[in-house]
């Protein structure tokens, strides 16, 4: 079955109830929809954060992030996905990412935005760079997001 | 072949992507190559294991292989979300 699989990166902020309309519009049989919505937080390793850059690899981040949602929909009965996630400079308490699943029934929605959060921390190929006071440096990876990913039991 | 590279690893070795004529078979081949150039390639080429490599924009390993017109990035682990 098609369903409406909405992938963007961008700098733009996004709206996030005209997100969930723009899912949910055409389809009378959606029951549930979850939306995850991530912020830059203004601390991180103890240290205070004045601003943030995303970097990307345009086109490599398109593609893994379609090839997740489609990993996701082929394995919870899904009927629509947003991700949104965004790139360049960003300030505290803005929004980064957004991911929405929409499903008959709240599990396989609540699940798969579950899923679709750890692949993309873990696999889709954004880089962040904090500015704090100290100067700037790029965030390390965490061993968390790993473990996280590896309670999927995703095979590539 | 065209080489980029993404992030720290953009930022020390100082390129963003090169076009390069090269007749390595693997990327393992292609890392050696390059790691010819000095030190700080050696370093953050062979010797890093937490290096990640794409070929064609998609997610590969050393041992795989290549082709003349491809693409080839480099870059350190993930951080989006």
């Amino acid at each position: 079955m098609t369903i409406p699989i909405h992938i963007h990166v961008q700098n733009e902020d996004f709206d996030v109830s005209a997100e969930l309309n723009k899912l949910s519009a055409h389809d009378k049989t959606i029951g549930a929809m979850v939306s995850f919505v991530g912020l830059v937080r203004d601390i991180n390793e103890g240290q205070t954060i004045q601003a943030m850059s995303l970097e990307h690899y345009p086109g490599m981040t398109e593609k893994s992030l379609h090839e997740i949602a489609h990993e996701a929909k082929a394995r919870w009965p899904l009927q629509g996905i947003t991700i949104i996630h965004r790139v360049g400079a960003l300030m505290p308490s803005e929004q980064i990412v957004l991911v929405i699943t929409a499903s008959r029934h709240r599990h396989a929605a609540f699940e798969s935005a579950d899923f679709l959060m750890d692949f993309l921390k873990s696999k889709a190929p954004f880089w962040k760079k904090e500015n704090s006071a100290e100067g700037d440096h790029w965030v390390d990876a965490r061993e968390s997001d790993q473990i996280a990913l590896a309670r999927w039991n995703l095979t590539s | 072949m065209l080489i980029r590279y993404f992030a720290s690893l953009r930022e020390q070795l100082g390129y963003e992507s090169e076009q390069l004529d090269s007749s390595a078979a693997s990327v393992e081949e292609l890392i050696f190559e390059l790691a010819l150039r000095g030190e700080q390639w050696q370093t953050l080429l062979v010797d890093n294991s937490r290096l990640q490599i794409a070929v064609n924009q998609a997610i590969a390993r050393r041992n795989t292989p290549l082709a003349p017109e491809d693409e080839v990035a480099f870059f350190p682990p993930v951080t989006g979300g």
